[in-house]
Protein backbone atom coordinates (compact mmCIF):
# COMPACT_ATOMS: atom_id res chain seq x y z
CA UNK A 1 0.00 0.00 0.00
CA UNK A 2 1.41 3.10 -0.96
CA UNK A 3 1.65 5.48 2.20
CA UNK A 4 0.09 8.87 2.35
CA UNK A 5 1.73 11.89 3.75
CA UNK A 6 -0.66 14.00 5.48
CA UNK A 7 0.44 17.61 4.97
CA UNK A 8 1.97 19.24 7.83
CA UNK A 9 -0.74 22.10 8.64
CA UNK A 10 0.11 25.31 10.32
CA UNK A 11 -1.07 26.90 13.61
CA UNK A 12 -1.07 30.51 12.64
CA UNK A 13 -4.45 31.87 12.31
CA UNK A 14 -4.51 34.72 10.02
CA UNK A 15 -5.26 37.71 12.28
CA UNK A 16 -6.92 40.07 9.65
CA UNK A 17 -10.45 39.55 10.52
CA UNK A 18 -9.96 40.45 14.03
CA UNK A 19 -8.05 42.42 13.91
CA UNK A 20 -10.83 44.51 11.12
CA UNK A 21 -13.49 43.81 14.11
CA UNK A 22 -11.41 45.34 16.22
CA UNK A 23 -10.40 48.14 14.71
CA UNK A 24 -14.36 48.60 14.08
CA UNK A 25 -15.18 48.40 17.30
CA UNK A 26 -12.65 51.17 18.17
CA UNK A 27 -14.27 53.30 15.64
CA UNK A 28 -17.68 52.78 17.62
CA UNK A 29 -16.30 53.62 20.50
CA UNK A 30 -13.83 56.62 20.03
CA UNK A 31 -16.87 58.62 18.06
CA UNK A 32 -19.36 57.68 20.53
CA UNK A 33 -17.13 58.87 23.61
CA UNK A 34 -18.30 61.79 25.05
CA UNK A 35 -14.82 63.93 26.37
CA UNK A 36 -15.47 65.82 29.53
CA UNK A 37 -15.26 69.34 28.87
CA UNK A 38 -12.25 71.56 29.38
CA UNK A 39 -13.13 73.36 32.68
CA UNK A 40 -12.00 76.48 34.05
CA UNK A 41 -11.54 74.61 37.77
CA UNK A 42 -11.53 71.32 39.12
CA UNK A 43 -14.92 69.83 40.73
CA UNK A 44 -15.27 66.94 42.81
CA UNK A 45 -18.88 65.85 43.28
CA UNK A 46 -20.59 64.29 45.48
CA UNK A 47 -22.01 61.09 44.97
CA UNK A 48 -25.87 60.15 45.00
CA UNK A 49 -27.93 56.95 44.37
CA UNK A 50 -30.25 58.90 41.54
CA UNK A 51 -30.22 57.61 38.12
CA UNK A 52 -31.89 60.46 35.81
CA UNK A 53 -29.37 61.86 33.52
CA UNK A 54 -28.53 65.60 33.24
CA UNK A 55 -31.41 67.02 31.05
CA UNK A 56 -30.82 69.14 27.83
CA UNK A 57 -30.74 72.24 27.38
CA UNK A 58 -29.50 72.76 30.28
CA UNK A 59 -27.74 75.89 32.18
CA UNK A 60 -24.69 74.94 34.13
CA UNK A 61 -23.71 76.60 37.36
CA UNK A 62 -20.32 75.39 38.60
CA UNK A 63 -19.45 76.44 42.09
CA UNK A 64 -15.91 75.26 43.24
CA UNK A 65 -14.89 75.27 46.67
CA UNK A 66 -13.97 78.89 47.23
CA UNK A 67 -17.44 79.85 46.20
CA UNK A 68 -16.77 81.16 42.82
CA UNK A 69 -19.06 80.19 40.16
CA UNK A 70 -18.97 79.55 36.62
CA UNK A 71 -21.58 80.23 33.45
CA UNK A 72 -21.96 77.27 30.82
CA UNK A 73 -25.00 76.83 28.82
CA UNK A 74 -25.50 73.58 26.45
CA UNK A 75 -27.53 75.23 23.96
CA UNK A 76 -25.50 77.22 21.53
CA UNK A 77 -28.06 78.67 19.34
CA UNK A 78 -29.30 80.25 22.74
CA UNK A 79 -25.92 81.41 24.02
CA UNK A 80 -24.81 83.31 21.02
CA UNK A 81 -28.22 85.32 21.09
CA UNK A 82 -27.71 85.66 25.07
CA UNK A 83 -24.02 87.28 24.47
CA UNK A 84 -25.24 89.35 21.49
CA UNK A 85 -28.18 91.32 23.57
CA UNK A 86 -25.85 91.02 26.69
CA UNK A 87 -23.16 92.93 24.73
CA UNK A 88 -25.40 95.76 23.63
CA UNK A 89 -27.34 96.26 26.57
CA UNK A 90 -24.82 96.53 29.26
CA UNK A 91 -22.11 97.74 26.33
CA UNK A 92 -19.44 94.84 26.80
CA UNK A 93 -17.49 96.01 23.88
CA UNK A 94 -17.12 92.86 22.54
CA UNK A 95 -16.01 91.79 18.72
CA UNK A 96 -18.11 89.33 16.68
CA UNK A 97 -14.71 87.52 17.24
CA UNK A 98 -15.00 87.28 21.21
CA UNK A 99 -18.53 86.70 21.09
CA UNK A 100 -17.72 83.55 18.82
CA UNK A 101 -15.24 82.81 21.43
CA UNK A 102 -17.77 82.84 24.65
CA UNK A 103 -20.28 80.50 22.27
CA UNK A 104 -17.55 78.07 21.60
CA UNK A 105 -15.38 78.27 24.80
CA UNK A 106 -16.68 76.24 27.89
CA UNK A 107 -17.35 77.96 31.64
CA UNK A 108 -17.09 81.12 31.82
CA UNK A 109 -16.77 82.64 35.49
CA UNK A 110 -16.26 86.41 35.58
CA UNK A 111 -17.84 89.74 36.19
CA UNK A 112 -18.91 91.77 33.30
CA UNK A 113 -16.56 94.38 33.36
CA UNK A 114 -13.70 92.04 33.32
CA UNK A 115 -15.15 89.32 30.20
CA UNK A 116 -13.71 91.37 27.49
CA UNK A 117 -10.39 90.62 28.60
CA UNK A 118 -10.84 87.42 29.11
CA UNK A 119 -12.58 86.30 25.64
CA UNK A 120 -10.07 88.12 23.84
CA UNK A 121 -7.68 85.66 25.07
CA UNK A 122 -6.31 83.35 22.76
CA UNK A 123 -6.90 79.65 23.76
CA UNK A 124 -3.46 79.18 24.90
CA UNK A 125 -3.64 81.80 27.45
CA UNK A 126 -6.82 81.04 28.81
CA UNK A 127 -5.91 78.06 31.09
CA UNK A 128 -3.92 81.01 32.85
CA UNK A 129 -6.33 83.33 33.19
CA UNK A 130 -7.64 84.28 36.86
CA UNK A 131 -11.16 83.87 37.05
CA UNK A 132 -12.78 85.91 39.92
CA UNK A 133 -16.60 84.00 39.94
CA UNK A 134 -19.52 85.16 38.23
CA UNK A 135 -20.20 88.10 41.33
CA UNK A 136 -23.38 87.32 43.50
CA UNK A 137 -23.99 89.72 45.35
CA UNK A 138 -26.83 89.94 47.94
CA UNK A 139 -26.33 92.57 49.75
CA UNK A 140 -29.32 94.59 47.43
CA UNK A 141 -32.51 93.12 48.29
CA UNK A 142 -33.87 93.48 44.80
CA UNK A 143 -31.51 91.90 43.36
CA UNK A 144 -31.43 94.44 40.41
CA UNK A 145 -27.45 95.01 40.27
CA UNK A 146 -26.66 90.89 40.65
CA UNK A 147 -24.68 89.49 37.74
CA UNK A 148 -25.77 85.87 38.03
CA UNK A 149 -29.30 86.59 38.25
CA UNK A 150 -28.81 89.00 35.36
CA UNK A 151 -27.03 85.97 33.60
CA UNK A 152 -29.58 82.62 34.28
CA UNK A 153 -32.26 85.24 33.51
CA UNK A 154 -30.61 86.10 30.06
CA UNK A 155 -29.43 82.62 29.63
CA UNK A 156 -33.24 81.30 30.20
CA UNK A 157 -35.01 84.17 28.13
CA UNK A 158 -32.94 82.84 25.28
CA UNK A 159 -32.91 79.19 26.09
CA UNK A 160 -36.92 79.16 25.90
CA UNK A 161 -37.00 80.47 22.87
CA UNK A 162 -34.57 78.52 21.01
CA UNK A 163 -35.40 75.88 22.87
CA UNK A 164 -37.32 72.68 20.86
CA UNK A 165 -40.13 71.98 23.01
CA UNK A 166 -40.52 75.57 24.37
CA UNK A 167 -39.59 74.57 27.47
CA UNK A 168 -37.27 76.98 29.88
CA UNK A 169 -34.16 75.28 30.57
CA UNK A 170 -33.46 73.89 33.60
CA UNK A 171 -30.69 75.35 36.40
CA UNK A 172 -27.81 72.22 36.89
CA UNK A 173 -25.82 73.07 40.04
CA UNK A 174 -22.60 71.37 39.93
CA UNK A 175 -20.70 72.21 43.03
CA UNK A 176 -17.67 70.71 45.18
CA UNK A 177 -18.36 68.20 47.90
CA UNK A 178 -16.13 70.91 50.00
CA UNK A 179 -18.06 74.39 48.98
CA UNK A 180 -19.71 75.71 52.99
CA UNK A 181 -23.26 75.15 52.46
CA UNK A 182 -23.67 79.47 53.16
CA UNK A 183 -21.54 79.49 49.49
CA UNK A 184 -24.59 76.82 48.00
CA UNK A 185 -27.12 78.81 50.00
CA UNK A 186 -26.28 82.02 48.77
CA UNK A 187 -26.71 80.66 45.14
CA UNK A 188 -30.03 78.71 45.39
CA UNK A 189 -31.30 82.06 47.14
CA UNK A 190 -30.64 84.71 44.93
CA UNK A 191 -32.40 82.29 42.44
CA UNK A 192 -35.37 81.36 44.66
CA UNK A 193 -36.14 85.13 44.68
CA UNK A 194 -36.47 84.93 40.99
CA UNK A 195 -38.96 82.50 41.39
CA UNK A 196 -36.99 79.78 39.77
CA UNK A 197 -37.28 76.90 42.23
CA UNK A 198 -36.34 73.62 40.45
CA UNK A 199 -32.64 72.68 40.39
CA UNK A 200 -30.57 69.57 39.47
CA UNK A 201 -27.78 68.86 41.55
CA UNK A 202 -25.01 67.48 39.66
CA UNK A 203 -23.26 64.16 41.13
CA UNK A 204 -21.60 61.11 40.43
CA UNK A 205 -23.00 57.79 40.34
CA UNK A 206 -23.36 55.79 43.63
CA UNK A 207 -24.72 52.31 44.02
CA UNK A 208 -27.55 51.76 46.55
CA UNK A 209 -27.02 50.17 49.73
CA UNK A 210 -28.64 46.44 49.70
CA UNK A 211 -31.53 46.40 52.11
CA UNK A 212 -32.88 50.55 51.99
CA UNK A 213 -36.29 51.25 50.60
CA UNK A 214 -34.76 52.25 47.85
CA UNK A 215 -32.98 48.87 47.23
CA UNK A 216 -36.22 46.74 47.88
CA UNK A 217 -38.10 49.30 45.25
CA UNK A 218 -36.12 48.87 42.58
CA UNK A 219 -35.60 45.09 43.40
CA UNK A 220 -39.44 44.80 42.39
CA UNK A 221 -39.41 46.74 39.58
CA UNK A 222 -36.63 44.56 38.27
CA UNK A 223 -38.89 41.50 38.97
CA UNK A 224 -41.87 42.99 37.74
CA UNK A 225 -40.49 43.92 34.33
CA UNK A 226 -38.30 40.24 34.13
CA UNK A 227 -41.97 38.45 34.90
CA UNK A 228 -43.59 40.37 32.52
CA UNK A 229 -41.62 39.75 29.38
CA UNK A 230 -41.72 35.73 30.85
CA UNK A 231 -45.54 36.63 29.96
CA UNK B 1 28.76 41.75 -6.94
CA UNK B 2 25.82 39.72 -5.23
CA UNK B 3 23.95 37.83 -7.34
CA UNK B 4 20.78 37.31 -7.21
CA UNK B 5 19.16 34.18 -6.19
CA UNK B 6 16.57 32.11 -8.16
CA UNK B 7 15.48 29.37 -8.27
CA UNK B 8 16.82 27.64 -4.50
CA UNK B 9 16.36 31.06 -2.84
CA UNK B 10 13.94 31.58 0.06
CA UNK B 11 10.43 32.95 -0.45
CA UNK B 12 9.94 36.01 2.36
CA UNK B 13 6.70 35.82 3.41
CA UNK B 14 4.13 39.13 3.05
CA UNK B 15 2.25 38.29 5.72
CA UNK B 16 2.48 40.26 8.94
CA UNK B 17 1.95 38.62 12.25
CA UNK B 18 -1.30 40.84 13.37
CA UNK B 19 -1.64 39.28 17.11
CA UNK B 20 0.17 42.32 18.70
CA UNK B 21 -1.97 45.04 16.46
CA UNK B 22 -5.08 43.07 17.59
CA UNK B 23 -4.09 43.46 21.16
CA UNK B 24 -3.83 46.95 20.99
CA UNK B 25 -7.11 47.61 19.48
CA UNK B 26 -8.53 45.57 22.28
CA UNK B 27 -6.74 47.51 24.79
CA UNK B 28 -8.27 50.31 23.03
CA UNK B 29 -11.57 49.42 23.41
CA UNK B 30 -11.52 48.55 26.66
CA UNK B 31 -10.28 52.30 27.42
CA UNK B 32 -13.14 53.86 25.64
CA UNK B 33 -15.89 51.66 27.17
CA UNK B 34 -14.76 52.21 30.23
CA UNK B 35 -14.26 55.89 30.04
CA UNK B 36 -17.85 56.03 28.28
CA UNK B 37 -19.62 54.37 31.31
CA UNK B 38 -17.59 55.88 34.16
CA UNK B 39 -17.98 60.00 33.10
CA UNK B 40 -21.70 59.91 33.21
CA UNK B 41 -22.57 62.13 35.44
CA UNK B 42 -26.13 62.19 37.16
CA UNK B 43 -28.31 64.67 38.38
CA UNK B 44 -30.54 64.82 41.49
CA UNK B 45 -33.33 66.56 41.24
CA UNK B 46 -34.42 69.40 44.12
CA UNK B 47 -37.11 71.86 44.57
CA UNK B 48 -36.29 74.50 47.11
CA UNK B 49 -39.41 75.96 49.07
CA UNK B 50 -39.77 79.58 47.49
CA UNK B 51 -39.43 82.63 49.49
CA UNK B 52 -43.56 83.64 49.17
CA UNK B 53 -44.36 79.80 50.88
CA UNK B 54 -42.79 80.59 54.42
CA UNK B 55 -45.79 78.51 56.36
CA UNK B 56 -44.31 74.82 55.10
CA UNK B 57 -42.54 74.13 58.73
CA UNK B 58 -45.54 74.87 60.88
CA UNK B 59 -48.02 72.55 58.88
CA UNK B 60 -45.81 69.77 59.79
CA UNK B 61 -47.19 67.31 62.64
CA UNK B 62 -44.90 67.20 65.71
CA UNK B 63 -44.94 63.04 65.37
CA UNK B 64 -44.36 63.14 61.94
CA UNK B 65 -41.53 65.27 61.95
CA UNK B 66 -37.32 64.49 62.57
CA UNK B 67 -35.20 67.26 62.40
CA UNK B 68 -31.66 67.08 60.69
CA UNK B 69 -28.67 69.34 62.00
CA UNK B 70 -25.51 69.35 59.56
CA UNK B 71 -23.04 70.32 61.25
CA UNK B 72 -19.06 70.62 60.93
CA UNK B 73 -17.02 67.66 59.86
CA UNK B 74 -19.94 65.55 58.56
CA UNK B 75 -21.87 65.58 62.14
CA UNK B 76 -25.37 64.90 62.41
CA UNK B 77 -27.35 66.39 64.87
CA UNK B 78 -30.78 65.00 64.93
CA UNK B 79 -34.11 65.34 67.14
CA UNK B 80 -37.64 63.82 66.86
CA UNK B 81 -40.58 66.40 66.67
CA UNK B 82 -40.59 69.87 65.78
CA UNK B 83 -39.11 70.97 69.19
CA UNK B 84 -40.72 74.42 69.26
CA UNK B 85 -41.46 74.05 73.03
CA UNK B 86 -38.20 76.06 74.83
CA UNK B 87 -39.73 74.42 78.28
CA UNK B 88 -39.09 71.32 76.98
CA UNK B 89 -35.90 70.91 74.46
CA UNK B 90 -35.87 67.82 72.13
CA UNK B 91 -33.42 65.02 73.25
CA UNK B 92 -31.13 66.01 70.59
CA UNK B 93 -28.23 63.16 69.80
CA UNK B 94 -24.79 63.03 67.51
CA UNK B 95 -24.86 60.44 64.24
CA UNK B 96 -22.78 60.75 60.74
CA UNK B 97 -24.13 59.51 57.21
CA UNK B 98 -22.92 55.83 57.42
CA UNK B 99 -24.29 52.37 55.88
CA UNK B 100 -24.57 50.72 59.46
CA UNK B 101 -25.40 52.41 62.61
CA UNK B 102 -25.41 55.80 61.00
CA UNK B 103 -28.67 58.48 60.17
CA UNK B 104 -29.96 56.30 58.27
CA UNK B 105 -31.12 53.63 61.81
CA UNK B 106 -32.53 57.43 62.96
CA UNK B 107 -34.89 57.47 59.35
CA UNK B 108 -35.87 54.04 59.32
CA UNK B 109 -37.06 54.41 62.82
CA UNK B 110 -39.46 57.72 62.35
CA UNK B 111 -40.55 56.15 59.41
CA UNK B 112 -41.64 52.94 61.93
CA UNK B 113 -43.00 55.34 64.22
CA UNK B 114 -45.02 57.33 62.17
CA UNK B 115 -47.02 53.98 60.60
CA UNK B 116 -47.48 52.51 64.19
CA UNK B 117 -48.78 55.89 65.73
CA UNK B 118 -51.09 55.55 62.56
CA UNK B 119 -52.35 52.51 63.58
CA UNK B 120 -52.65 52.96 67.32
CA UNK B 121 -54.11 56.46 67.42
CA UNK B 122 -56.43 55.86 64.02
CA UNK B 123 -59.49 58.24 64.45
CA UNK B 124 -57.74 60.48 66.86
CA UNK B 125 -57.41 64.11 66.73
CA UNK B 126 -54.67 65.08 65.05
CA UNK B 127 -53.91 61.71 63.56
CA UNK B 128 -54.79 61.55 59.73
CA UNK B 129 -54.26 58.37 57.55
CA UNK B 130 -52.47 60.96 55.23
CA UNK B 131 -50.06 61.71 57.62
CA UNK B 132 -46.33 60.91 55.76
CA UNK B 133 -43.18 61.51 57.55
CA UNK B 134 -41.39 64.94 57.66
CA UNK B 135 -37.97 65.56 57.54
CA UNK B 136 -36.24 69.06 57.59
CA UNK B 137 -33.08 69.65 56.62
CA UNK B 138 -31.00 72.15 58.38
CA UNK B 139 -27.80 72.89 57.60
CA UNK B 140 -25.41 74.95 59.96
CA UNK B 141 -23.04 77.47 58.30
CA UNK B 142 -19.60 75.76 59.08
CA UNK B 143 -21.57 71.98 57.08
CA UNK B 144 -20.38 71.75 53.50
CA UNK B 145 -22.26 70.93 50.54
CA UNK B 146 -21.12 67.18 50.65
CA UNK B 147 -23.28 67.03 54.06
CA UNK B 148 -26.43 68.83 52.01
CA UNK B 149 -26.26 65.92 48.83
CA UNK B 150 -25.85 62.70 51.08
CA UNK B 151 -29.12 64.25 53.29
CA UNK B 152 -31.24 64.59 50.28
CA UNK B 153 -29.86 61.33 49.33
CA UNK B 154 -30.60 59.86 52.20
CA UNK B 155 -34.26 60.45 51.50
CA UNK B 156 -33.92 59.12 48.55
CA UNK B 157 -32.48 55.68 50.05
CA UNK B 158 -35.17 55.82 52.54
CA UNK B 159 -38.26 56.52 50.38
CA UNK B 160 -38.65 59.71 52.22
CA UNK B 161 -41.40 62.06 49.85
CA UNK B 162 -41.83 64.97 52.30
CA UNK B 163 -38.33 66.69 53.17
CA UNK B 164 -37.55 70.27 52.69
CA UNK B 165 -34.05 72.41 53.42
CA UNK B 166 -34.90 74.71 56.15
CA UNK B 167 -32.76 77.63 57.45
CA UNK B 168 -31.29 76.73 60.91
CA UNK B 169 -32.07 78.71 64.08
CA UNK B 170 -30.24 80.64 66.42
CA UNK B 171 -32.26 78.05 68.90
CA UNK B 172 -31.34 75.48 66.60
CA UNK B 173 -27.46 76.27 67.32
CA UNK B 174 -28.24 76.19 70.87
CA UNK B 175 -29.00 72.66 70.73
CA UNK B 176 -25.84 71.81 69.11
CA UNK B 177 -23.76 73.97 71.39
CA UNK B 178 -25.42 72.26 74.38
CA UNK B 179 -25.11 68.36 73.08
CA UNK B 180 -21.03 69.31 72.06
CA UNK B 181 -21.07 70.60 75.67
CA UNK B 182 -22.74 67.65 76.81
CA UNK B 183 -20.81 64.75 75.07
CA UNK B 184 -17.25 66.52 75.56
CA UNK B 185 -18.45 65.95 79.53
CA UNK B 186 -18.28 62.26 79.45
Amino acid sequence: MPKHKLPRKSTHIDMTAMCDVAFLLLTFFMLATKFKPDEPVVVVTPSSVTESPIPPNSILLTLDKDGRIFFDFDNKAAKKDMINDMNTARKLGLTPDECDNFVRGSSVGSSLSQLKSFLSLTSADKGNFQFSGIPNDTTDATLDNNELVYWVQEARAFGTANSSDGKSPRICIKADSKTPYPKVRALINSLTKNEIDRFNLITAAEAVPEGTALWEERMKSVKTTNTETHN
Amino acid sequence: MAEIESGGGKKLSTRVDLTPMVDLGFLLITFFMFTTTMSKPKSLEIVMPSDKKTDVVNKVKDYTALTLLLSKENRIYYYYGIGDNPLVPPKVEVTYFKNQGGVRDAIIKLVKDVNETKQRDAGQPGISETDVPTILIKPDTNSTYLDMVNALDEMQINGIGTYAIVDISDVERGFIKATEAANSDQ
